[in-house]
């Protein structure tokens, strides 16, 4: 807590930096002050009551319907749709992990789809602040739903590189893998092995790994993947969909 | 699936890219549809209030009315619009159901017209919310009970044949049904009291003899005691042997509460009877004799507070319950530590923990005898936070059986008001159905009046009639009249609704026209029907006059002014049916040609009539009319009977 005799104790304690390393008090208003202020604000790690009250206090709004209709390849009424359907469900107008994982999870009640979501979740936000407006989320439907067959390779390459550093490791596609699995729960026919997975990810390495060099890159995955006849079958999924 | 969450259905299908890639089969063809509709709004007009959503959101529940192709059984072609004769401020909540997903019920509205349009909308009320369904179930629970509360008032309503049986045990139930019943009732009653006070006064000590002690008045007069105490005991044997004759189920009797007290009340003496005077079971005997004071539960049976009293305790068990097992902790904690701090101390009372029990137990309940005090300081700190404790834990659980009392006395309370509120209730409703039986003869009339007035094309009252009874009136009365016709002779009428129009009823009475034309009727009919039949047909009937052999005198009549032509009839007492059989043809009728009909059927101008009237005359002596009474005198005397049925 931040009490008046710790709050004159770092006053002072600043004034004796300052002093010591001769730094004018701007930047150091600037550098260090927020940041104190907010570790001794909340010297607590926040929890999920103060992340809703936090959440819900925020009332994001999009952009205009002309900007997103510029920016996105969905039509003013398709954008209306799914702004309704967003608003509906979130009205606070951002998703957070929870919701993303819960409205995930209600389409698939058979596994878990936590860590699916959670992968899912960081691939839609992807200006890495833990919620996924309106913008985010139309952005990334219209790739997948209306975009170039590069654009949805690409964005699924994205989604497999979990650390987002451009390659596909063999550990990143392991938990993609067991994240995948695991949606598909127990009820399974035959009854899926513990190794299932671990098979998978060498299936799709020997596949996709052209130089053999234990990494995928964004154009081996779009080579193989353009060439593969499954794959490119399975793109007219993301048609009619809206 | 929540409903809303199909509206993420896109992105659920988007996210499948993830899975693509790595799939090992092609993924297979996703449905499309058909004739793929642009969401439309459509309106919904609930008695006026214009509500208006998506298609969409109503299509999310297939399977109540809005969601499924029974509405289009309420589509408006005209106006475009889906309409429903409904409450709308129910059909918010039950609209909100389909936008939300969460059906919430609303506390001011009542439970009954609720569940009716849940029951309409074809919605279960098991997916109330949480948040609203405590609410809906107690409310539906009380009415569940309001019902069952007039359903047993109902049930004393005497039945016709009840077995001598069944009468006994409704007198006993209920002992206002009879006066038997009301006087078994109080017998009984003071037979309680008086067996509970002789038990009282037998432990008095009553005057003694000189020299000796003090005796209870029971010994004193052990004769007299003995008597009463027989006499009692007589009565309330009779007594449960006769309710437990008349008991529907006996062993349910037996088993019930009142019973047992009825029971363990007498049972003392018949022990006492067969016991000898051995010396070592008289003291149990003497115990025995403790239960006598059971008898004063009997009164239950008389006093209504009495029965809400235990009804009470023994729904409040749980709360009682809770109540000794606190107390008996905490007697037992203080007990031990009151001990302990008292050990040090010289001639302390404290001698144990069970003796410290009743200091316990005396300080929690304030009671504070006096009889066991701390005399260490660390007994007496002890002893203070004991009373206070005590004070505390006893306080807590009364108010709720206080609640539990006040809630089911006040439904008592209620449900007796409803019961006296509920004769004066029926009373009213009688009457206003009377009111609308009245309205149906009024009616009546009213047709015939009409149908007089179409032919003599007096449009202007015909519009004016036409109005006063509404499309659905007329044709409930029509539906009578149907019945009627069925099973009353179609040769008995009802003139008296004739002449009642007739006649305004100024100068009819009409009691007296309906007793004697009945009689009329009844004795003319056998002999009269067959031919009349055969001759007339359906139209004849209405010109066909007899005239009735006897007299009846007739109540003195002023012709209304408009029936001037026949003014000069009303010194005949039987002008009156003349009156009618005019009133009723085209007025271009001349009376000579009514007269001429005196022995032939003449159908003359009653082919017009759809009327298919027929009139009875009321008993008149022969017709004699100035221009006519040639011809009557001379003609056999007929029974005049015209009947006029009415439509």
């Amino acid at each position: 807590m931040c009490t008046p005799t710790k709050r004159a104790q770092w006053r002072e304690d600043l004034q004796h930096f300052r002093k010591d390393h001769g730094i004018s008090k701007k930047v150091l208003l600037n550098c260090c002050l927020v940041r104190r202020i907010i570790t001794w604000a909340s010297p607590s790690p926040k929890d999920s009551v103060e992340d809703e009250l936090e959440l819900s206090a925020v009332r994001h709004r999009p952009e205009g319907l002309e900007q997103l209709e510029a920016q996105t390849r969905f039509s003013r009424k398709e954008l209306q749709i799914l702004y309704r359907g967003f608003k509906n469900e979130c009205p606070s107008g951002v998703v957070n992990e929870e919701t993303f994982k819960d409205i995930y999870s209600q389409f698939f009640p058979q596994g878990d789809a936590s860590t699916y979501a959670h992968f899912l979740f960081n691939a839609f936000d992807t200006d890495h602040n833990g919620s996924v407006s309106f913008e985010d989320f139309v952005m990334g439907l219209s790739i997948l739903l209306r975009g170039t067959v590069q654009e949805k390779l690409n964005w699924a390459f994205n989604l497999y590189d979990i650390n987002k550093d451009g390659y596909i490791t063999k550990e990143e596609m392991l938990d993609i893998m067991k994240a995948i699995y695991d949606m598909m729960g127990k009820c399974t026919y035959p009854v899926l092995k513990e190794e299932t997975p671990r098979q998978h990810v060498e299936v799709f390495f020997q596949k996709m790994d052209k130089n053999k060099d234990g990494v995928v890159t964004i154009d081996e995955f779009i080579d193989c993947c353009q060439n593969d006849e499954n794959i490119m079958r399975s793109m007219h999924l993301f048609e009619n969909v809206l | 699936m929540a409903a809303g969450v199909a509206a993420w259905l896109p992105f659920a299908r988007a996210a499948a890219i993830g899975w693509m890639p790595v799939a090992n089969l092609p993924m297979p063809v996703a449905p499309t549809e058909k004739n793929k509709r642009q969401d439309e709004l459509i309106i919904l007009n609930v008695s006026g209030r214009r509500f208006q959503t998506w298609r969409n959101t109503l299509d999310r529940y297939p399977d109540t009315l809005l969601g499924s192709s029974e509405k289009e059984f309420f589509y408006n072609e005209e106006t475009k619009e889906y309409f429903f004769d409904r409450d709308p401020d129910v059909f918010r909540s039950v609209l909100n159901f389909y936008r939300t997903g969460k059906l919430h019920y609303p506390r001011y509205e009542c439970i009954s017209s609720y569940d009716e349009e849940l029951a309409f909308f074809g919605i279960v009320p098991e997916i109330i919310g949480d948040c609203c369904y405590e609410e809906y179930k107690d409310r539906k629970r009380e009415n569940a009970e309001r019902l069952m509360d007039d359903q047993e008032d109902n049930k004393d309503a005497k039945l016709p044949n009840m077995t001598f049986r069944e009468t006994m045990w409704r007198a006993f139930e209920n002992p206002h049904t009879s006066t038997m019943a009301l006087v078994f009732y109080y017998v009984t009653g003071f037979f309680i009291a008086v067996s509970v006070i002789t038990n009282v006064v037998e432990t008095v000590p009553c005057g003694s003899a000189p020299n000796q002690k003090e005796v209870p008045c029971g010994e004193r007069y052990t004769v007299a005691f003995f008597c009463m105490d027989t006499a009692c005991v007589m009565i309330f044997t009779v007594e449960y042997l006769m309710r437990l004759f008349a008991a529907p189920s006996r062993y349910r009797f037996m088993r019930s509460v009142m019973s047992i007290i009825d029971v363990v009340a007498i049972l003392p003496y018949y022990i006492g009877l067969v016991m000898t005077d051995n010396e070592d079971v008289s003291g149990a005997f003497v115990t025995l004799r403790v239960f006598r004071v059971f008898r004063i539960f009997k009164f239950s049976r008389h006093s209504q507070g009495l029965r809400i009293l235990g009804y009470t305790l023994k729904s409040c068990a749980s709360e009682l319950g809770f109540l000794l097992f606190s107390l008996t902790m905490a007697i037992i904690i203080f007990a031990t530590v009151m001990f302990y701090a008292e050990k040090g101390s010289s001639s302390s009372k404290f001698t144990s923990i069970p003796a410290s029990f009743w200091y316990t137990i005396v300080t929690m309940t304030t009671l504070g005898y006096g009889d066991m005090v701390p005399k260490t300081i660390a007994g007496k700190i002890f002893g203070s936070i004991c009373s206070l404790s005590g004070v505390l834990v006893i306080a807590l659980p009364v108010p709720v059986i206080v609640s539990n009392f006040s809630r089911i006395y006040h439904q008592n309370q209620r449900a007796d008001k409803r019961r006296a509120q509920k004769k004066a209730r029926l009373a009213r409703i009688r009457i206003s159905k009377t009111g609308s039986s009245s309205a149906f003869l009024h009616s009546k009339r009213n047709g015939l009046f009409n149908e007089a007035l179409e032919l003599t094309n007096s449009t202007e009252d015909e519009q004016r009639l036409s109005k006063s009874t509404s499309l659905l009136e007329s044709q409930h009365h029509h539906l009578l009249h149907c019945l009627e016709k069925t099973t009353v002779s179609t040769h008995i009428l009802q003139l008296y609704i004739f002449l009642l129009f007739l006649t305004n009823h100024e100068f009819v009475d009409e009691q007296y026209y309906q007793q004697s034309y009945l009689e009329a009727g009844l004795q003319n009919y056998p002999s009269r029907s067959p031919s009349l039949s055969s001759q007339d047909g359906v139209t004849g009937t209405c010109c066909t006059r007899r005239s009735k052999k006897h007299h009846t005198p007739l109540p003195n009549a002023s012709a209304p002014a408009h029936m001037q032509p026949l003014t000069h009839t009303h010194t005949h007492p039987q002008g009156l049916q003349e009156l009618s059989t005019i009133h009723i043809q085209p007025l271009s009728t001349s009376r000579s040609s009514l007269n001429m009909r005196v022995d032939e059927p003449a159908p003359l101008n009653c082919q017009s009539s759809q009327i298919t009237t027929a009139i009875i005359s009321i008993p008149t002596p022969p017709v004699t009319t100035p221009e006519g009474d040639a011809h009557l005198p001379a003609g056999p005397t007929h029974q005049n009977v015209v009947k006029v049925s009415a439509l």
